[in-house]
């Protein structure tokens, strides 16, 4: 079984490599800014959202995740961060959270976090055996089969997103937010949290017609929100936008991401990548103590879990 | 039969007549148990009286639907001295449907000033909850409607919280 895997992940290595090497231009370079005009996305107004935590019940109920630690009712989570700064991230049994953030004279304010399905995933370039996938939905899904959990994805993503799968011992994995794909989105239909949030905080739809939303609702009500939407242009844009009344940084955004996609980025470096086949024996080497390391430590966990167990 | 099947129209042809005179007079109920969309949680017993009492006007809640004036700045642009119209119930006008964006464009093509109107679900909380926090009313999710059974395993809570044995 392991033997397999590592074959496996060998194969997905030296396929990915040699497909980015050999095809630049093909698969990497496939910008899709516009690629996908009718892309879905997801408008949330923060000005709404009181921290109810009712879309964390809804996403954990429709992607059947464990049982959570505490109520969904309960909002001592909010006071979870450490250092004051820290807040609470996504993991893997838990692809969206919700975080109250205190500001200096006015009422706090509560942002949702989850998967924010950029136009031009990070994830998805930093991925050598292409597990990731961008669909004409707009949806950034992956294929767990695929994915070896090397998480070159966690540290590529921007947005801290993508969540490594310590539990799964035998396959660990990278966990996120699908944007319900299996189970909604691909029927057209609304995603869980979206559905069940009862400020009506979100609006689904058409990510143009979402655009076009934010900024009446920003035109129309003059001093409420801050000038911006953000998501329609930070890394090249992305499915999941936001309005807010506070400055973006004050809600723990990141507002120093640049404009274009971050794939720009390593272009240059991407050129170079047809050298690979020059180091091609040491890569491989390198490939393979990886595997051997990562499966070493999977299993030793796994140990240890069902030592925990029977105890 | 035929007997009980009569006196049913006739009741039903009562009660017609009653709400339309209800309607026409505008004779406002006192106190509205509102459970269209209980789930997750039971109805709400509204007290449409004491609210209507502490407000400035009707169209704090039913825009300018009864007449008077308008108190939210956006609408009162437009609407500040329309007439009063023939619907008043929030869910003849507010969908019981979570609204998308797509569903906004449709309504838009009908109405072309008003793009952004939202669901049942989404026009009482927004309403309600809303104000009470503006005014420092009760805003507990529980505090205008208790949880069902169904809601607290959606939740995890009550009967259903986590006891911990996982970990
Ligand atoms: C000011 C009163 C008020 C408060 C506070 C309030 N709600 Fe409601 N809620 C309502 C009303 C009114 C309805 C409509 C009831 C109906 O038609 O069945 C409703 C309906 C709902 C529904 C849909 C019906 C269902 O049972 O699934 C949900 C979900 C809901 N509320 C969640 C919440 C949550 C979560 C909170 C806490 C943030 C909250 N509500 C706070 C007034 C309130
Ligand atoms: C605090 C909010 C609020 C205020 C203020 C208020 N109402 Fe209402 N009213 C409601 C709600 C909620 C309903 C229930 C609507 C529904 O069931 O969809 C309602 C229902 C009604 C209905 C019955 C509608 C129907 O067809 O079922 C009438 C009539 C009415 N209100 C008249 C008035 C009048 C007249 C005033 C001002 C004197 C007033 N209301 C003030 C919230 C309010
Ligand atoms: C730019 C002007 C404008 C603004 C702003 C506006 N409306 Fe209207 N509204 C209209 C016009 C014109 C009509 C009648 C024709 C139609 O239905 O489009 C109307 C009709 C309505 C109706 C149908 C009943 C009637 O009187 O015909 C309702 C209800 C309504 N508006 C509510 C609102 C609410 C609530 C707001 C604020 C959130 C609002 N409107 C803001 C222009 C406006
Ligand atoms: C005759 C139709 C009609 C009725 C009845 C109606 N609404 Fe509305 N409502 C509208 C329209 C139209 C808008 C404006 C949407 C827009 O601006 O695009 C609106 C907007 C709203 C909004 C968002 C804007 C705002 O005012 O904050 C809320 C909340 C709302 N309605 C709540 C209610 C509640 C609560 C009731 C019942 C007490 C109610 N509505 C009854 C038509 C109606
Ligand atoms: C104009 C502001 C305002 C609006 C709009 C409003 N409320 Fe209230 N509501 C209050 C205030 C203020 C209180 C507290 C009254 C008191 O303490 O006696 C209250 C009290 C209540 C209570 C009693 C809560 C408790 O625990 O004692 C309920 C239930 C309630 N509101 C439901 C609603 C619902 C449902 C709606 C929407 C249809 C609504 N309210 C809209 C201001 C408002």
């Amino acid at each position: 079984m392991s033997k397999i895997t590592r074959r496996r992940f060998l194969a997905g290595g030296v396929a990915g490599g040699a497909a980015i090497a050999m095809a630049p231009g093909k698969k990497v370079f496939a910008a899709n800014l516009d690629g996908f005009p009718n892309g879905m996305g997801v408008l949330v107004d923060m000005t709404r959202c009181v921290g109810c935590r009712t879309c964390e019940a809804a996403c954990n109920k429709e992607q059947n995740l464990p049982e959570p630690e505490k109520p969904f009712d309960d909002a001592s989570v909010f006071d979870e961060g450490y250092h004051g700064h820290e807040q609470r991230r996504t993991t893997e049994g838990a692809y969206t959270v919700v975080n109250r953030y205190d500001v200096p004279g006015s009422e706090p304010v509560y942002r949702k976090i989850q998967c924010n399905h950029c136009n031009e995933p990070a994830c998805l370039t930093s991925c050598f055996v292409n597990a990731y996938k961008k669909t004409p939905e707009g949806a950034v899904i992956y294929d767990d089969k695929v994915c070896v959990g090397c998480r070159n994805c966690m540290i590529a993503c921007p947005f801290n997103i993508p969540a490594y799968s310590y539990s799964s011992a035998f396959n660990p994995i990278i966990k996120k937010c699908i944007f319900c794909y299996d189970t909604r989105l691909k029927q057209g239909h609304i995603p869980a949290c979206v559905e069940s949030c009862p400020q009506q905080v979100m609006v689904f739809g058409k990510r143009k017609d979402l655009l076009k939303i934010a900024h009446d609702r920003i035109r129309k009500h003059p001093g409420k929100y801050v000038d911006h939407v953000y998501g329609e242009h930070e890394v090249g844009g992305t499915s999941w936008l936001y309005l807010s009344s506070v400055p973006f940084e004050q809600a723990g955004f990141n507002v120093t991401l640049q404009k274009e996609p971050i794939i720009n980025n390593v272009k240059d470096f991407l050129a170079i990548v047809p050298m690979v086949l020059a180091i091609w024996p040491a890569l491989f080497t390198g490939f393979h103590l990886l595997a051997t390391k990562g499966k070493k430590h999977g299993d030793d966990h796994s140990h240890d879990q069902q030592e925990g167990h029977e105890s | 039969m035929v007997k009980a099947g009569q006196t049913f129209i006739t009741g039903l042809t009562a009660l017609a007549l009653s709400l339309v005179f209800c309607f026409t007079s505008y004779a406002m109920p006192d106190v509205i148990t509102m459970d269209q969309l209980a789930d997750l949680y039971d109805g709400v017993v509204f007290d449409h009286e004491t609210h209507t009492m502490m407000t400035e006007g009707c169209a704090v809640c039913h825009h300018h639907t009864l007449g008077g004036p308008v108190f939210n700045d956006y609408c009162a642009k437009c609407h500040d001295g329309s007439e009063e119209v023939a619907t008043v119930a929030c869910s003849d006008c507010h969908s019981k449907e979570r609204i998308t964006a797509g569903s906004m464009r449709l309504a838009e093509l009908e109405s072309p000033f008003h793009d952004d109107l939202p669901d049942l679900k989404g026009a009482y909380h927004l309403s309600c909850l809303g104000c009470h926090q503006e005014m420092g009313a009760p805003v507990g999710c529980t505090d205008c409607h208790s949880k069902t059974e169904a809601g607290n395993k959606y939740y995890n809570s009550g009967q259903f919280a986590p006891t911990g044995s996982q970990h």
